[in-house]
């Protein structure tokens, strides 16, 4: 296993109209190829900012992001975004399939080939039957496969999620986080997957790596060591699961009330079974 | 309801007519400038069957017509022009805001003195008119597009070109239609306006010519005539509209998932 995306030294300042917002102080991680890794902070701890310099959409106050052991400047043409607002992210005046297959057009891909590509990413989501749809005819579910669809098909080395799932109902939430597990394994893509939510890092992930309250630091790493085989029922009521929930739980909410800000463990694997 | 409103639309009209027959007739008016409906409708009737008449409908609607398009042109292109290029809204922000206000009737002197009584004389008037009409729609929609979609095309790594044409034109495209309903609108006041003030050939000139030779049911057939004009390019211009906007909230309303 080897760096695909890198990140160090991060930081990433606000200033405007007379206030200095440090939204992220000093951030390093690396994501190795073929992960699923969950970053999971205290609300308002930075994350979209984070995810947004990744992803070349903002440029760092310091530090740096590397794809692939290039420096990211811009968004870079082997990464693709999966937004929180679906809403906002698809756009009304195209049909489905037009939504999927536009990022294409600037790939040098055969028309036929970009059909291919569209028509497959929508069958891996579910969604064969959805191309001729504008995308406000589908329900907010149905809208974000839509958008990972439209990430699937731009076949990207990494996929940045910003807590796509936050504004869907529970039981849609339970199927896209499946879907998620299911497109990591079966197309081995690195997907770097933000949420707020501990329950849905720990069960996602292979990897949870917590941030600290804004400004961001990373306040600890943990492999989660659940098996590869996971599903709703079983996973959830597993006591390695309580137990890693348990623990990620207590690392936000020391991070929440600021503790060890300057006692920030950086490296721990995994947390001892209680 | 559709059916209820339809008739009673009828009949508000058709009371109209009548009281515009009736009130005549009655001696409450003079019949010599309020003519009664009847004879405006015979003065109508004789127009239409008139070649000349039709020379000057067409001679206003090519006025109007090509007004329009150039005003719509220019305003679309300077509207989004001025949104793309950094600094150059702020820099033309109070120019526009000191040249916009300036009513387009004020420039009849100055297209007399350019271009006589001509057609390009009434062009002046309604691509000034419908210039700041287009372009003020054009500026808003391109500042309502959504940062998410933008943010969506730029991070697919659209380039600028492409974002103009998938993101920035369609997000505007709304506005902009509301800028040249409203440009049509107007358009057309100037067009007649030219015509009847400068002389250049028109329905506005007839108009003018029906006054002086005392034609007084003529004169109100022809006021009927551009009003009905009126009409047609509203419900012209919001069929178009609804058509090329399907997929915008407004015209879709609320689907039901």
């Amino acid at each position: 296993m080897q760096e695909l995306l890198g990140v160090s030294g991060l930081n990433k300042v606000y200033a405007g109209s007379g206030r200095r917002v440090e939204a992220v102080r000093d951030l390093t991680f690396t994501v190795e190829a073929g992960e699923l890794v969950c970053l999971v902070g205290p609300s308002g701890c930075g994350k979209t900012t984070l995810l947004k310099c990744m992803g070349g959409l903002l440029t760092p106050t310091a530090g740096e992001v590397r794809l692939a052991g290039r420096k990211v400047t811009g968004p870079p043409p082997g990464m693709a975004f999966v937004f929180q607002e679906y809403g906002r992210s698809l756009f009304p005046w195209m049909r489905v399939a037009d939504n999927v297959e536009l990022p294409l057009k600037h790939k040098d891909l055969t028309r036929a080939r970009r059909r291919e590509l569209v028509a497959d990413a929508l069958e891996s989501v579910g969604l064969p039957d959805a191309a001729g749809a504008y995308p406000w005819q589908l329900s907010g579910g149905m809208q974000q496969r839509v958008a990972i669809a439209r990430a699937l098909a731009y076949e990207p080395e990494v996929l940045l999620m910003d807590e796509p799932f936050a504004a869907v109902d529970a039981q849609t939430r339970a199927d896209l986080e499946d879907l998620v597990r299911r497109l990591w394994r079966e197309r081995g893509i690195t997907i770097l997957f933000v949420t707020h939510d501990i329950d849905e890092a720990v069960y996602l992930g292979e990897r949870v790596i917590v941030l600290s309250a804004s400004p961001t630091v990373v306040r600890e790493q943990l492999k989660v060591d659940l098996p590869e085989e996971r599903d709703q029922v079983h996973t959830r009521v597993a006591p390695r699961f309580a137990e890693l929930r348990t623990h990620v739980y207590e690392q936000i909410q020391a991070a929440k009330r600021g503790a060890g800000q300057d006692a920030v463990v950086t490296e721990s694997s995994t947390p001892p079974l209680h | 309801m559709r059916l209820q409103n339809t008739l009673l639309g009828t009949a508000g009209l058709a009371a109209f007519l009548l009281l515009g027959e009736a009130v005549p007739r009655l001696g409450v008016v003079k019949e010599e400038y309020f003519p009664p409906t009847s004879r405006i409708a015979r003065a109508l009737a004789d127009e239409l069957s008139d070649g000349a008449f039709w020379t000057a409908l067409g001679d206003t609607l090519t006025g109007w017509a090509l007004g329009l398009a150039v005003a719509t042109c220019a305003g679309i292109v300077t509207g989004v022009l001025l949104s793309v290029v950094p600094y150059l809204r702020e820099a033309t922000a109070s120019t526009i805001e000191f040249l916009r206000p300036i009513p387009s009737v004020a420039l009849i002197p100055l297209a007399v003195l350019l271009y006589g009584s001509e057609l390009r004389s009434v062009l002046i008037l309604v691509v000034y008119a419908g210039f700041w009409q287009v372009l003020v729609q054009t500026l808003y929609g391109v500042q309502d597009v959504d940062p998410v979609a933008d943010e969506t095309a730029r991070s697919y790594g659209l380039g600028t070109w492409a974002r103009i044409r998938h993101v920035l034109w369609p997000s505007a495209l709304p506005y902009v239609f509301t800028g040249v309903r409203l440009a049509a609108t107007v358009a057309l006041i100037l067009a007649i306006t030219g015509e009847l003030v400068i002389g250049a050939p028109g329905l506005g000139a007839r108009i003018g010519v029906a006054q002086n030779s005392q034609a007084v049911p003529e004169m109100y057939a022809l006021i009927v005539v551009t009003g009905l004009l009126g009409l047609l390019v509203n419900v012209g211009a919001r069929t178009v509209e609804r058509r090329a906007l399907a997929w915008h909230q407004s015209v879709r309303g609320e689907v039901a998932v």
